[in-house]
């Protein structure tokens, strides 16, 4: 059998071995194609698993179709506008993998890799593969982070994360304590509150912006402004702006602002970061109104970057007149406390983080991070993609893909190549 | 280094500042800090703490000389008045911290500060520390800070320093989230 050619092969030796096959790696696997570099996808469910089971049934993409774009491919149905539900993203990126006809291989979980000569040895559940670079595109949501308070709740208490939370009728009539003011945070604190649980939010920092601004999705502002082209190179602390947390944004038709005053409106309690839980009670932090002021003025500053890119680029004809908000409304006097028996379920929107524990190979730092420069692991031969900020804002969003597969796919061709050479020079030797 | 650098002095040396972050960064333990104050009673309400010593990167460190500060009960409350009420020490610590970040923040995003004013006021309702009705907290009900800046910035720059600082703030983390406190008896 020739190498590359022997679609069902299960094991042994190829060139790159890319692991997870979301849209990051099938990004990845579509430069690979494109230079003929003999590579797998190993996939431990199926395609686009995250999307299929770890996801709410509510939620849909915070992009608009039209910017669902990944490398060579688009979105081509009849709601450009729209918002993509769960079932759309995993048709979209399934159709995505059978388009590219990418050499995937589902049901296929690994177990290890370690360094081995002239590469990495990747160890399945199914055969082990050795191969030259790896390519880690298992993305950045695999483990809920449940902060170490959680440990004090009282047991009677539910808990919920949003990897495991669908919809309100998986909890118990009564009050919600959401923690948390991302995206996630925020939608389900609607959400509940709508379904008529009495819901508490507790507020850390969070990034604040209307959906829609100056008539004109907000998303496609900070396209159309290059905003989300920001490298990694060019912020000033990269640690912290990949952990900023998602916006609070919601997909949907009615394209609602949703923000804290939203939240109020509906009758959703805003108290400050959940900072302890002692006696019976939630403590939160009187840090509420400074997180609440901190995102107003970064939003404003987005509004402003987006208004001055308008005047600079003869834009306005497009755009509405600018707007500004009204600053959010912090209750007087902030909850500081909560009686839990108030609480019956508790939802940790409280970020995740990747699971590399079956990584052997020398590249965590102290905290437990793929020690990286934009993607390029501190490792020969060894890459890592779909991380927010990997190499620019828009790392985070599907459309972001495309660069940053491309950006990396050149990095490794060129190792490959090196590869190459080195062999060819010894032999010649 | 740019002269843009050079010509907003507020009296921060930024570069040592970051210069300190890099090198923790690199090694964490040395980031851990110890700080200690002693106090003696000397009648009445008046107290005397001292500061001196204190740990950090890795070894003792000293201030340069001991400060002192007196604590007392006004003479309303039939003390003798011998210094600032603990709580008004609190504040005092609220306020050097927030300024000191102000300052620091201003001198990274090269905003030359004229004048930074800060006024505190803190409400408390003195049934709670009597005792008198145990829905009332000893503690304030709330702190308002108010801050006059005369700075070479915009209204909205000057709003951000002022967020950051508190993002950054040790006293204003110390206040606002609970802290485990254990008193113990020789």
């Amino acid at each position: 059998v020739i190498r590359g050619f022997d679609r069902a092969r299960q094991s042994g030796a190829v060139d790159v071995v890319v692991i997870g096959a979301g849209h990051s790696g099938l990004a990845i696997s579509h430069y690979l194609g494109a230079r003929s570099v003999d590579h797998v996808v190993l996939e431990r469910g199926e395609v686009a698993n995250s999307w299929r089971r770890e996801r709410w049934d509510s939620l849909r993409l915070l992009t608009p179709n039209w910017l669902s774009t990944l490398p060579g491919y688009g979105y081509s149905g009849e709601d450009p506008h729209g918002y993509m539900s769960m079932d759309e993203v995993i048709e979209f990126i399934s159709a995505y993998a059978r388009f590219l006809d990418a050499p995937v291989r589902t049901g296929t979980t690994v177990k290890s890799v370690s360094t081995a000569a002239g590469g990495y040895r990747v160890t399945t559940d199914q055969g082990a593969w050795h191969s030259r670079a790896v390519v880690i595109a298992t993305g950045a949501c695999n483990l809920p982070v449940i902060p170490a308070v959680a440990q004090a709740l009282p047991k009677d208490i539910a808990q919920l994360t949003p990897a495991n939370y669908r919809n309100p009728g998986q909890l118990a009539p009564g009050g919600v304590l959401v923690v948390g003011a991302s995206a996630t945070g925020v939608q389900l604190a609607a959400e509940l509150q709508r379904a008529g649980h009495p819901v508490t939010i507790a507020v850390g920092e969070h990034v604040r912006m209307p959906r829609v601004y100056r008539g004109r999705d907000i998303q496609w502002c900070m396209h159309a402004a290059g905003v989300l082209d920001q490298r990694y190179d060019e912020v000033d602390d990269l640690r912290r702006a990949s952990r900023v947390p998602s916006p609070q944004l919601v997909g949907s038709r009615e394209r609602p602002f949703m923000d804290l005053n939203a939240l109020s409106s509906d009758g959703v309690r805003l108290a400050g970061r959940l900072a302890g839980i002692r006696g019976g009670k939630a403590q939160f932090s009187g840090s509420l109104g400074n997180v609440c002021a901190l995102a107003d003025l970064k939003m404003n500053r987005l509004l402003m970057a987006i208004d001055e890119w308008a005047d600079g680029h003869g834009r306005v004809a497009d755009l509405g007149p600018p707007e500004r908000f009204e600053p959010t409304r912090v209750p007087q006097p902030p909850i500081l406390g909560l009686d839990l028996r108030e609480i019956r379920t508790v939802v940790w929107a409280t970020g995740y983080r990747p699971d590399w524990s079956w990584l052997d190979t020398p590249v965590l730092d102290r905290k437990g991070w793929i020690r990286h420069d934009g993607g390029i692991a501190d490792a020969p031969g060894l890459y890592v993609t779909g991380l927010p900020f990997l190499r620019r804002r828009k790392s985070s969003f599907i459309h972001g893909a495309e660069d940053d597969a491309r950006d990396l796919g050149e990095h490794l061709f060129g190792w490959l190549g090196a590869l190459a050479r080195r062999r060819a020079a010894s032999i010649a030797v | 280094m740019g002269t843009q650098q050079t010509a907003v002095d507020n009296g921060v040396d930024v570069e040592a500042l970051l210069g300190a972050r890099e090198a923790l960064t690199e090694a964490p333990e040395g980031a851990k800090f110890t700080w200690r104050a002693s106090c003696d009673w000397i009648r009445g309400t008046h107290s005397a703490t001292t500061v001196k010593g204190f740990f950090g990167l890795g070894e003792e460190q000293s201030h340069r000389t001991e400060f002192r500060f007196d604590s007392d009960h006004p003479e309303l409350f039939a003390s003798d008045d011998n210094g600032a009420t603990p709580v008004e020490i609190v504040l005092a610590g609220l306020a050097g911290c927030l300024t000191a970040g102000i300052a620091s923040v201003a001198q990274n995003r090269n905003i030359q500060l004229r004048s930074v004013k800060a006024t505190l006021e803190a409400g408390m309702d003195l049934q709670g520390i009597l005792g008198i009705d145990g829905d009332v907290r000893n503690g304030f009900d709330g702190i308002k800070v108010h801050y006059e800046i005369d700075a070479d910035a915009s209204r909205e720059d000057i709003a951000a320093l002022v967020a950051q600082s508190q993002k950054r703030s040790a006293v204003f983390d110390v206040i606002t989230n609970p802290t485990d406190v254990s008193v113990t008896v020789a």
